[in-house]
C-alpha cells in the first residue's frame, strides 16, 4: 500500500513532469493562456495517460521488443482519437481554444515516457496510480503557470477580475510570457530542492 | 495559386507564425540538441527533410485514403504512423546507401518521431488547406511549402539558439539558473523579437 502511495506522489511533488522531468513542454506553454484551458488540457491529458497506462501494462507481455514502440504510439493514439471526439461533441468551446494541441497530445513526451519507462515494466495496479500521480502534477503545474499568466497578463483568474484598475502586462498572454514563466519556475523548484538537501 | 499568397505562406511561416517562437512546436529538441551550432544543424537539415516528405505522404494518405471511405476520424492515428513509419524507412536507406548521412543524420531520426512540429505540420496542413473536408485547388503544392518554410523556420530559431547558448558557456550563470531555465528566458527574449514580425502584411 505504501509503494502505491509513492508511486502516486512521485508524479506530483518530486518526479513532477513539467517542473522536475521538464517533459511535455509544448502543450504546457502553448495552452496556458487561461486557468480553463489549462484545465481542459490538464483532464484530457490524464485521461489518455490513464488509459494508456492501464492498457499497456495489461498488454505489457504481447508486445514484441522490437516494435513495442509503434505499439505504445498506436494505443496512445487511440485514446487521444477518443478525447478528440468526445470534446468536439460536448466541449466546442474548449476543442477551438485548445485547437491543434488535443490531436499533438499524442506526442507529448509524458505519455510516451511513463509508457516506455513505467507501464511497460510494471503491473495494472502501480500502473494506474503512476498515471494519476503524472497526470494530476501535469495538471497541477499547467494550473500554477496558468494562473501566473492570466493573472499578470489580465487582472483576473478563472475569468473573475481581482482588482479594480490594473494596467495588464500584455506580454504575459503572448508567447514570450510563457517562456519567461516556465524558465523562472524552473529555476524556482532548484533552489527549492537544493535548500532541502542542505537541511 | 498566388504569388502574394505564396510569399504569404513563407513569411509567415518563417518569422510570424515561427513553430518553436511562437506556436510552441518542437521545444524539446530546440532545447536538447542547442547546445552545440553542429547538432543543431544536422537536426534541422534532418527536421526539415521529413516535414517536407511527411507533408506529401500524409496528404496522400488523407486525400485518396480517409476521405474517400469516410474516415477523417482517424486523422491523427494515421499520420502519427505514417511519420513514425517514413522516419524508420529513412533510417534505414540511408544507412545502406550513405554513410556520410547517416553519420550526420542519423542519432536524430528517430527523435523526429516524437518531435510534435511534424505532427504539428501535418494536422495544419489538413486545418488551413482542406475547406469542410475536401482539399482546396493546389492544395498539395501548398502544404509541401508550408512544411518546407516551417522546418525553414524551426532551423532559424535553433540555430539562432545554439549560436547564443555557446557563447553562454562562457557566462556565470547563477547555479538555478543553469542549463534549462537560463534556456527559457533567452528563449523569451527572442520569441518577443520575433512577435515584431506580427502585424507584418503583403498588400
Amino acid at each position: 500500500m505504501k509503494s502505491l502511495f509513492y508511486e502516486f506522489k512521485k508524479g506530483i511533488t518530486f518526479d513532477n513532469p513539467t517542473f522536475g522531468l521538464v517533459l511535455g513542454l509544448c502543450p504546457t506553454l502553448a495552452v496556458s493562456t487561461s486557468v480553463v484551458n489549462a484545465i481542459g488540457m490538464g483532464v484530457a491529458a490524464t485521461f489518455v495517460l490513464l488509459g494508456s497506462n492501464i492498457f499497456i501494462s495489461s498488454l505489457r507481455k504481447f508486445f514484441p521488443k522490437e516494435i513495442r514502440i509503434p505499439c505504445f504510439i498506436i494505443v496512445i493514439a487511440t485514446f487521444v482519437t477518443i478525447v478528440e471526439l468526445v470534446m468536439k461533441a460536448y466541449f466546442p468551446a474548449l476543442s477551438r481554444a485548445l485547437g491543434i494541441f488535443i490531436p499533438l497530445i499524442v506526442v507529448n513526451c509524458i505519455i510516451m515516457a511513463r509508457a516506455e519507462a513505467f507501464a511497460s515494466k510494471n503491473s495494472i495496479l502501480p500502473s494506474i496510480f503512476d498515471a494519476l500521480g503524472m497526470g494530476i502534477g501535469f495538471t497541477l503545474a499547467l494550473v500554477i503557470i496558468s494562473a501566473i499568466r492570466e493573472l499578470l497578463g489580465t487582472g483576473a483568474i478563472l475569468g473573475i477580475s481581482l482588482f479594480k484598475s490594473y494596467d495588464p502586462i500584455l506580454m504575459m498572454i503572448l508567447p514570450p510570457g510563457a517562456l519567461l514563466t516556465l524558465g523562472l519556475l524552473i529555476a524556482f523548484t532548484r533552489i527549492l530542492k537544493s535548500k532541502k538537501q542542505r537541511i | 495559386m498566388s504569388a502574394q499568397q505564396v510569399l504569404m505562406i513563407i513569411i509567415s511561416m518563417v518569422f510570424i507564425n515561427n513553430f518553436i517562437l511562437s506556436k510552441f512546436l518542437g521545444l524539446c529538441p530546440f532545447l536538447g540538441v542547442s547546445r552545440q551550432t553542429k547538432a543543431a544543424m544536422s537536426m534541422s537539415a534532418a527536421v526539415v527533410f521529413v516535414m517536407t516528405f511527411s507533408a506529401i505522404i500524409t496528404w496522400c494518405v488523407y486525400n485518396y485514403l480517409l476521405i474517400p471511405y469516410k474516415m477523417e476520424y482517424l486523422r491523427t492515428i494515421c499520420f502519427i504512423l505514417v511519420i513514425a513509419a517514413f522516419v524508420q524507412v529513412i533510417e534505414m536507406f540511408f544507412r545502406k546507401t550513405s554513410p556520410v548521412i547517416y553519420r550526420a543524420l542519423g542519432i536524430y531520426l528517430p527523435l523526429i518521431t516524437t518531435n510534435c512540429a511534424v505532427l504539428g505540420v501535418t494536422v495544419l496542413n489538413v486545418n488551413d488547406f482542406f475547406i469542410k473536408g475536401s482539399p482546396v485547388s493546389a492544395s498539395l503544392f501548398y502544404s509541401t511549402l508550408q512544411a518546407f518554410f516551417a522546418g525553414i523556420g524551426f532551423s532559424l530559431a535553433l540555430l539562432l539558439m545554439s549560436g547564443i547558448r555557446e557563447r553562454l558557456d562562457l557566462v556565470d550563470v547563477p547555479e538555478a539558473m543553469k542549463g534549462i531555465p537560463i534556456a527559457f528566458v533567452i528563449a523569451s527574449l527572442m520569441s518577443l523579437a520575433f512577435m515584431g514580425f506580427a502585424g507584418f502584411q503583403i498588400k
